[in-house]
């Protein structure tokens, strides 16, 4: 249920973006969902890839500051309240959210986040039967 | 106009024998009332009554910042406590402050070198000065305020900052001479037409500006946005403040008060005393000073020294602008800064690597510190707020170590330049020799 999430430091300077995809494209590895957040003078990518441990060798070896971080994936009823449901699970079990992003897949919507606690995140959705992405699904995206 | 004509115009001869006769007491001084020098002057076996000669100063040992350092804070003083009226101070490199002590006799002293510099850009007892220089442990705002009311002119002490103010009390009072750093002075000269203040209604004629390097483009500037004559006056807080030296009307070098401060040019690398004329380190040796006399003193400022006659009429040595410096301290907004003081704050953290790079700018006129830090996986979050909290933290002890603010740019690891293996740790953009 957990999944590792790819985090990459960017700095200010064109063309680091296309450095990235560049290097993941040169070593066949396909990008699942990912989002940028954006500081002052830097900025954080984080992705979600098929084999990120061959990714974060060859980030790594290319000179990026990179490291996995525990994220949840989350399949949401693509209808109104879909999202509001499974997040009022979170707050109500006192789970917060220190970022979150969203992907279409198919027919429904997923969303990926990472949780101030993440067991207790996955509890309290499986307990509330919200469908949580395997591994094995993003990563074959 | 000389202050002081029978000084600062003696032949050659007369004023080496009163630097001669004032080098004799002033070693005796030291060798009975500081242990530092005695043993310094017993590891080559000499005594008081041997030195007669201002000549015999090639031969004796060098005082550096470290020994000053290392005495902190009264240790070179020669004279007790209830002798010394007052105590300054420049920032540190290890979080110890500089310290300097003052006698009566010593203020006096330093009074008559800002006095003849005073005079020397044309201050009268007629004019009006306002000192913008900070008052305080800094030199420059005490330094210039006793020399300008020693030669009788009014003197406005309204220290540096709050630019509105300063502009104010220039057009009200009619200001006729301002004091302070060159950065400032143009960073006023370009305030006045935003204030809304017309250049006819400033009365300066005369500026007296150091305690930073500046350049000849900056010295137009600042003649043509205050419609003044600018001059540079030198000094540092070991050897007594500003008023070391100071330029006259020829602005062909900084006359070197001689007859209290007997400087030196010296190959940093061998010691050896160079000629006149050539570029070295410049030494500084204090034979007047009571409280804290200095023996061969390495100021780390890169200079030449002159002996060709002045057209002013004075015979003072001439020094040029200091072309940098024999170690890597930055002057920046006043305050002095050494890289070893950046990666000492970084080092003392946790979650940084002393990967830096110093990237010094001048913007409007006023110096801007960068400091670009490498993200390393060992600090490195996956979090904006860890990463901006990390920032601020950074600024904050950079802030309270250098005295100075910063602004913290945080940078891709192996992203600052390696020379040979060394990493290039200072970009000085400001072009300032």
């Amino acid at each position: 249920m957990i999944i590792k999430q790819l985090s990459v430091f960017l700095e200010d300077k064109t063309g680091r973006l296309t450095e990235i995809t560049r290097i993941l494209a040169e070593n066949d590895i396909n990008i699942s969902a990912f989002t940028v957040a954006e500081a002052s003078d830097y900025g954080i990518l984080r992705l979600i890839v098929g084999r990120p441990e061959l990714a974060l060798q060859v980030l790594k070896e290319n000179g990026f500051s990179v490291n996995t971080t525990d994220v949840i994936g989350m399949i949401v009823p693509h209808e109104p309240g879909g999202l509001h449901q499974a997040l009022k699970i979170l707050s109500m079990n006192n789970v917060s959210i220190d970022y979150m992003y969203a992907f279409a897949l198919e027919n429904s919507a997923s969303v990926v986040f990472r949780p101030s606690v993440i067991e207790k995140a996955i509890e309290v959705l499986q307990k509330n039967k919200m469908e949580l992405l395997r591994t094995s699904q993003i990563y074959q995206l | 106009m000389i202050w002081n004509e029978t000084i600062e115009c003696a032949d050659r001869q007369t004023l080496t024998e009163i630097q001669s006769n004032r080098f004799a007491t002033m070693i005796e001084r030291m060798y009975y009332n500081v242990p530092f020098y005695r043993k310094e002057l017993q590891k080559i076996g000499l005594e008081p009554g041997d030195i007669t000669s201002i000549g015999q100063l090639k031969d004796l040992p060098f005082t550096t910042k470290q020994d000053l350092r290392d005495n902190y804070p009264f240790g070179l003083f020669t004279v007790p406590q209830s002798e010394i009226v007052r105590l300054h101070a420049s920032s540190g490199t290890t979080g110890k402050p500089t310290v300097v002590g003052y006698t009566r006799k010593d203020i006096d002293m330093w009074s008559e070198v800002v006095a003849r510099s005073l005079t020397m850009a044309g201050v009268t007892k007629n004019d009006i000065i306002q000192v913008a220089y900070g008052y305080g442990l800094f030199t420059g705002g005490m330094g210039l305020h006793y020399g300008a009311e020693k030669i009788g002119a009014s003197v406005i002490p309204i220290s540096g900052g709050n630019t509105k103010k300063q502009l104010q009390l220039m057009v009200d009072f009619g200001s006729t001479a301002l004091a302070c750093t060159p950065s400032y002075a143009a960073f006023l000269g370009e305030s006045i037409e935003k204030e809304g203040i017309s250049p006819k209604d400033i009365k300066l004629k005369a500026g007296i500006f150091g305690a930073e390097p500046w350049t000849e483009e900056m010295r137009v500037q600042i003649e043509k946005l205050l419609g003044i004559k600018a001059y540079d006056i030198y000094g540092l807080s070991e050897v007594i403040g500003p008023g070391v030296s100071m330029e006259c009307e020829y602005q062909c070098g900084s006359h070197v008060f001689e007859d209290h401060f007997i400087p030196e040019i010296i190959n940093p690398e061998t010691l050896e005393v160079l000629p006149y004329g050539e570029l070295g380190e410049l030494v500084f040796t204090t034979v007047t000073k009571e409280a804290m006399p200095l023996l061969r003193y390495r100021t780390r400022d890169l200079t030449r020294l002159h002996i060709d006659q002045c057209a002013c009429g004075r015979t003072l040595v001439r020094m040029d602008k200091c072309l940098g410096r024999s170690d890597d301290m930055l002057i920046i907004r006043g305050v002095n800064v050494f890289p070893s003081q950046v990666e000492a704050v970084l080092l003392d953290m946790s979650e940084t690597t002393p990967h830096y790079q110093l990237i010094v700018t001048r913007e409007n006129n006023l110096d801007a510190l960068e400091i670009r830090v490498e993200v390393d996986d060992q600090f490195w979050s996956d979090e904006i707020k860890v990463l901006e909290g990390l920032k601020k933290r950074i600024s904050h002890n950079i802030a309270s170590t250098l005295g100075l603010s910063a602004k913290i740019k945080l940078v891709e690891p192996g992203n600052i330049e390696r020379s040979e293996g060394k990493a290039k740790r200072v970009i000085d953009n400001r072009h300032i020799q």
